[in-house]
């Protein structure tokens, strides 16, 4: 695979420069509400969990899935739903919201990691699409075109209705999310993932059950995108199909891979970079939102693969010929002739051929 | 059971763009790898082709269903000289996503330039009225369309099997080395067959102008749908993806009749179904090794 080319080793810094790292991400996490509109900030970090979620799959174990708006879409409903019908606390509705996308995606994974590799993305997104349309029929639970209105932000008696200080009170569910996805990143389970990304034949040869690994990890990552989802219809007052549209998987997507896939951190900063740039362009009064989305996924894909983070990680990578970079791992181009660099992967697929 | 027929009769018309769009898909995913998400924009760019040579030219459709796919074909060789070329040998997930990137900035070029609004174009006189099928009469240039769309199909399907340019095409398809080996060019036909795929598309779309909404979005979500015709058929398959192409058409036309609330979903539903039965698809090989 030729993701894994750009993904690299994950002991890159210093303790010192990790936890200096750390604290700067968590100052800029408490501090954004006072800089930033506190709602855009709380974009940013929802979207973030979002990307992150999508990182577990397509940085970690390298499957593409272009259909996350399902899960994020439909916690924003659940959420929405659980809300406005019971009144409880909104961490609990977000919980719900959250265990919704999870059974949601069960069944999507079971079918999609049937394929691999490209179809599996063409897969997903279908999914999604069905996910977008029974949404968009089944009006009376989700308002249809109107959306889900009047969500309200209940915690328990708290007024939240100052967007400052209800950045501070989901702050921490989101952090929590953040938290869980670099604990199953470092984990033993973690490891198996990258395996399957970097060789699925030789994982599955080594006793991994490789296709329950791939809807385990599915399933968390949509719970997490659910946890973002339903933070985001919370912070918002409503739900729309434009959370379960295709342009919602697309612009995840764009996040991740601008922050820098298999990062973990650097989906983030896509989103922060992509938020900020949407908020510009809607209070300049600027339409042309997916011009620049489509001009940024050109971009990216053509001149900038690494991404931000995998772009800072790279410049400061060690030079001492250290192992890692030994099998020229540096190295990221192949020659660039079609016909003389395919891969046995890429054969196989075109093996089926007309 | 006249509206039953009438019905399948419709799904066969709206499968037609399903075919054509899916054989474009299938063509260019089997000579380079690459699955294009642009193919849509490149649909909807056909039907606006028609509509500025109509507008601008005073051109009435019959040349533009000559002239729009030939100069769709032509850029989609340009993008592949310029943007797909320099991915083909990466993940072929790259490839996937510049073209989404690429359909995302001409369906919102032609969004602001248009507008979100449907452009009325009329259908050419000698395809007006309709025509007596026996049990019912049809509009005219429906039928065209259905049977404009199976001549294309054949006339693709023959060439890629009783030519000697579709053989080394095919040949390129599978072993792209032992072609390389026998002489023969690989890299001379990967750019025309990216042009001829989008031609299709345009040509799609030249037919779609006097019956469907011609709008910016008229693509969007119908290359999703796409996707699910070609997992259906089987991506790799050139017959298999036409085929699913009617196929899905029907279903959905059927589907509308008896539960209306589903009709959309059907294809998905056809395809969840697939996946399950038989993942490669029901005209696709099975893949040997699981990457």
């Amino acid at each position: 695979m030729i993701i894994s080319r750009l993904v690299e080793g994950s002991r890159r810094f210093s303790t010192g420069v990790r936890i200096a790292l750390l604290v700067t991400g968590l100052l800029l996490a408490f501090g954004m509400p006072w800089f930033i509109y506190p709602p855009v900030a709380l974009d940013i970090v929802a979207w973030g969990l979002f990307a992150v979620a999508l990182d577990l799959l397509l940085g970690y174990t390298g499957l593409l899935s272009f259909g996350h708006a399902a899960f994020w879409g439909s916690s924003a409903y659940a959420t929405g739903i659980i809300a406005i019908e019971s009144g409880l606390p909104f961490y609990l509705a977000v919980l719900g919201g959250a265990v919704v996308a999870a059974l949601i995606a069960l069944p999507i994974a079971m079918l999609s990691v049937r394929r691999t590799g490209i179809y599996f993305a063409m897969v997903t997104l279908a999914f999604a699409q069905l996910v977008f349309y029974i949404a968009n029929q089944w009006r009376s639970v989700t308002g249809g075109e109107n959306g889900l209105q009047g969500i309200p932000r209940e915690f328990f008696g708290l007024d939240l209705s100052d967007s400052f200080f209800f950045y501070y009170a989901a702050l921490p569910l989101l952090l929590l999310g953040l938290c869980f996805a670099w604990r199953v990143v470092h984990s033993p389970f973690g490891r198996v993932l990258v395996a399957i990304r970097e060789n699925p034949a030789r994982a599955r040869a080594l006793g991994y059950p490789v296709d329950r690994y791939k809807v385990q990890v599915f399933v968390l990552s949509a719970f997490l995108a659910g946890l973002a989802g339903g933070v985001y219809a919370i912070s918002h007052g409503f739900a729309s199909l434009q959370e379960v549209y295709w342009t919602t998987s697309g612009k995840v997507v764009v996040m991740t891979i601008l922050g820098g896939m298999g990062t973990l951190w650097g989906p983030v900063l896509g989103a922060g970079v992509i938020v900020t740039l949407e908020d510009f362009l809607a209070t300049a009064g600027i339409d042309a939102n997916r011009v620049l989305m489509g001009a940024i996924f050109v971009i990216t894909v053509l001149l900038f693969r690494r991404g931000v983070w995998g772009t800072v990680r790279h410049l400061f990578r060690p030079r001492d010929g250290g192992s890692e970079d030994a099998g020229g791992g540096d190295r990221e181009e192949p020659d660039p002739d079609p016909s003389d660099a395919r891969s046995p992967e890429r054969d196989r697929a075109a093996a089926r051929g007309t | 059971m006249d509206a039953l027929l009438q019905q399948l009769f419709n799904g066969l018309v709206s499968g037609s763009f399903y075919a054509l769009l899916a054989l474009g898909l299938s063509v260019i995913f089997g000579m380079l790898g690459v699955v294009n998400f642009a193919h849509g924009a490149f649909y909807m760019l056909g039907a606006f082709g028609a509509l500025v040579l109509l507008d601008s030219f005073g051109l009435n459709w019959w040349l533009a269903l000559l002239l729009v796919p030939i100069g769709l074909g032509l850029a989609g060789m340009v993008v592949e000289r310029l943007f797909v070329h320099r991915l083909v040998a990466l993940d072929p997930l790259y490839n996937f996503l510049l073209t989404f990137g690429i359909a995302l900035i001409l369906q919102d070029l032609i969004r602001l330039k248009y507008g979100v609004a449907s452009q009325p174009y009329d259908r050419p006189d000698v395809l007006g009225g309709s025509v007596n099928l026996g049990l019912f009469s049809y509009p005219k240039y429906q039928v065209f369309v259905l049977i404009f769309s199976i001549v294309i199909s054949v006339l693709v399907w023959l060439v890629l099997n009783r030519t000697r340019v579709g053989m080394i095409v095919r040949a390129s398809t599978e072993r792209a080395e032992l072609t390389k080996s026998f002489g023969i060019d690989v890299r001379r036909w990967i750019t025309p067959v990216f042009g001829f795929g989008i031609a299709l598309a345009g040509l799609a779309g030249v037919l779609a102008a006097p019956m469907r909404a011609v709008n910016s979005g008229m693509g969007g979500d119908l290359i999703i749908v796409i996707f699910a015709v070609v997992v259906i058929g089987g991506l790799g398959s050139v017959f298999g993806s036409v085929a699913a192409g009617y196929i899905v058409g029907m279903l959905s036309a059927v589907g509308n009749l008896y539960v209306p609330a589903l009709s959309q979903s059907l294809v998905f539903i056809l395809m969840a179904l697939v996946l399950l039965l038989r993942p490669a698809g029901l005209f696709g090989r099975e893949e040997g090794v699981l990457a």
